[in-house]
């Protein structure tokens, strides 16, 4: 199939569409609206329902009721919208259930603006809702890998029947790159799921959702089980993308729009004889930290460069451990770092004079 | 290679459209591209702009910041865009509704008639597709066909009728293109 060019936030709804996804609720906001714009087209073409709510707080909740039902469903947002929706994603991790939700980033805090940010890691990765919980966080860097994501995402919240996030910034959302859409979806088996609310069909027990659990032993032993799932998690499902790692000194760190800025400056450090070289985290949670014990050794620092005041360097410090040296690089507020910028961190960290 | 365009204008004068157009005819030509659009305070003014970018090797960030093309298309957007564009960079600006004031750039700067030119095809709204025309022609960065094939993939079907206004939009301005190169016009 030839390739077609196609809006990351189109490609988003595409991969949706690919991996089965029939059910979508949401409210608009950029810079996001190509998404929702899309799959208001398409879903009803293919038998699926795509449904404005009045809120995002709403969206959620249908979101946790199709999910109840057994449905692979998903919500999008941006950041200010994400953060309407916290509390229905925590009850929904606490009623175990799968679900994908899409966050293209942009600049906060508050109303912020509508540039690219990637300033929600923490609010990603860290629960973001109340309670003991984790999301599974993907982060992909370009339109293509957006499509394979969105299948790996339904799956992943599956197989461990808990809701998956996929971030992006407005840069992802917004530009325009070649698809190649062959071998992508098509011949997903939908997994069964018992406990889904679709009627007593013979037997005994009903099915109830719920994630209630007013006994303190009882919720214990709940949270205990989520534990061990995250345990597990973390042990299968660490991925990343390594870029020049095999023989670098310095290593940088950057996930999405930013480790394509971070690619750019490692092809300009290595053409200037700096041995650069990039861990791209793909889950940001669970965070790849088998990367880092990797090539521990073998580096003399880590420059984390991100969207944000800094907020994934706190996870590469927990890899790291003060093993090396770890700096920072951060454009907030919707800034997207230059390769310039980047490139001339990279030189002082490496200790190379720079001209005038 | 690594190419920069930035095509500035007002909102329904093409721009976009055109920038997807290149952005097309570059992945059939087995480029690397990217097309992102302005969709920040900038576009609520009722200006518009995109950048692409055609590169050999994976694009590291798709937004263009120091453009090595800029395709001009109204006055505000001259005003604003030709200072960011590189030593070595090329501009091509409509004539028909910009004047330069005589502004003294370190590089290439051509009048296009876009407006009038496309007001002589008979449809000004392809007057965004002649400065790419004469961008292709005088840069050959893709072939000006390519361009014209993808035509067919970057307009609705509802519109392929507006097809032969289109390439003949674009030939014009590849031909215009051509002269410049040769040193002439």
């Amino acid at each position: 199939m030839a390739r077609v060019l196609m809006k990351g936030n189109e490609a988003f709804g595409e991969g949706a569409i690919r991996a089965g996804c029939r059910y979508f609720f949401g409210y608009p906001i950029t810079p996001q609206s190509e998404l929702p714009h899309f799959l208001a087209k398409r879903l009803p073409e293919i038998g699926g329902v795509y449904l404005q709510a009045e809120s995002e707080v709403s969206a959620i909740n249908m979101v946790y009721g199709a999910a109840a039902a057994g449905a692979r469903v998903m919500t999008s947002s941006s950041s200010p919208g994400i953060s309407l929706m916290q509390e229905g994603i925590s009850y929904i991790v606490g009623a175990q259930l799968p679900c994908v939700i899409i966050n293209v980033m942009r600049g906060g805090p508050g109303l912020g603006n509508i540039a690219p940010a990637q300033g929600d890691y923490f609010q990603a990765t860290k629960g973001g809702g109340h309670g003991d919980y984790k999301l599974i966080v993907l982060a992909p860097a370009s339109v293509q890998e957006i499509i394979t994501h969105m299948q790996l995402a339904f799956d992943l919240a599956d197989k461990y029947r808990n809701p998956v996030m996929v971030v992006g910034d407005g840069i992802l959302g917004q530009m325009m790159e070649p698809v190649d859409l062959e071998g992508t979806g098509g011949e997903m088996a939908e997994p069964s799921k018992p406990w889904a609310t679709t009627g007593m069909r013979g037997r005994k027990e009903r099915n109830i959702v719920n994630s209630l659990c007013i006994v303190p032993e009882e919720n214990e032993k709940n949270n205990l089980q989520l534990a061990a799932k995250y345990g597990e998690i973390q042990r299968s499902e660490q991925r990343w993308e390594e870029y020049g790692l095999d023989d670098a000194e310095w290593v940088l760190v950057a996930f999405g729009t930013v480790a394509r800025v971070a690619k750019g400056v490692v092809d300009k450090a290595r053409k200037e004889g700096i041995a650069a070289g990039l861990i791209r985290p793909i889950t940001l949670w669970p965070f790849p930290e088998k990367a880092f014990n990797k090539v521990i050794d073998q580096v003399k620092g880590f420059l984390t460069v991100e969207m944000s005041l800094g907020q994934m360097v706190e996870d590469v410090r927990l890899c790291v451990q003060g093993r090396q040296p770890v700096r920072f690089l951060g454009r907030p507020g919707g800034m997207v770092p230059s390769v310039r910028e980047v490139y001339e961190e990279l030189k002082k960290m490496a200790g190379v004079k720079t001209c005038g | 290679m690594l190419e920069e365009v930035l095509i500035a204008g007002f909102g329904g004068q093409g721009i976009m459209s055109t920038g997807q157009l290149l952005a097309y005819a570059g992945m059939q030509e087995q480029k690397h591209v990217a097309w992102i659009p302005s969709y920040g305070p900038e576009m609520r003014g009722g200006t518009a702009n995109c950048g692409i970018t055609l590169s050999d090797t994976p694009i590291s960030s798709p937004l263009v910041t120091e453009p090595t093309c800029l395709l001009a298309m109204n006055q505000p957007s001259f005003e604003k865009y030709a200072p960011m564009v590189v030593p070595g960079g090329i501009i091509f600006y409509n004539s028909s509704l910009i004047n330069t004031g005589g502004i003294s750039v370190p590089y290439p700067i051509f009048a296009i008639p876009a407006n009038a030119i496309a007001e002589e095809l008979g449809n000004v709204r392809v007057a965004c597709n002649v400065l790419l025309g004469a961008y292709l022609g005088y840069s050959k960065v893709i072939p000006v066909d390519a361009a014209v094939r993808a035509l067919e993939k970057v307009l609705p079907p509802h519109r392929h009728k507006l097809i032969p206004v289109n390439q003949k939009a674009l030939e014009k301005g590849a031909a215009l293109g051509r002269e410049y190169r040769k040193g002439g016009a």
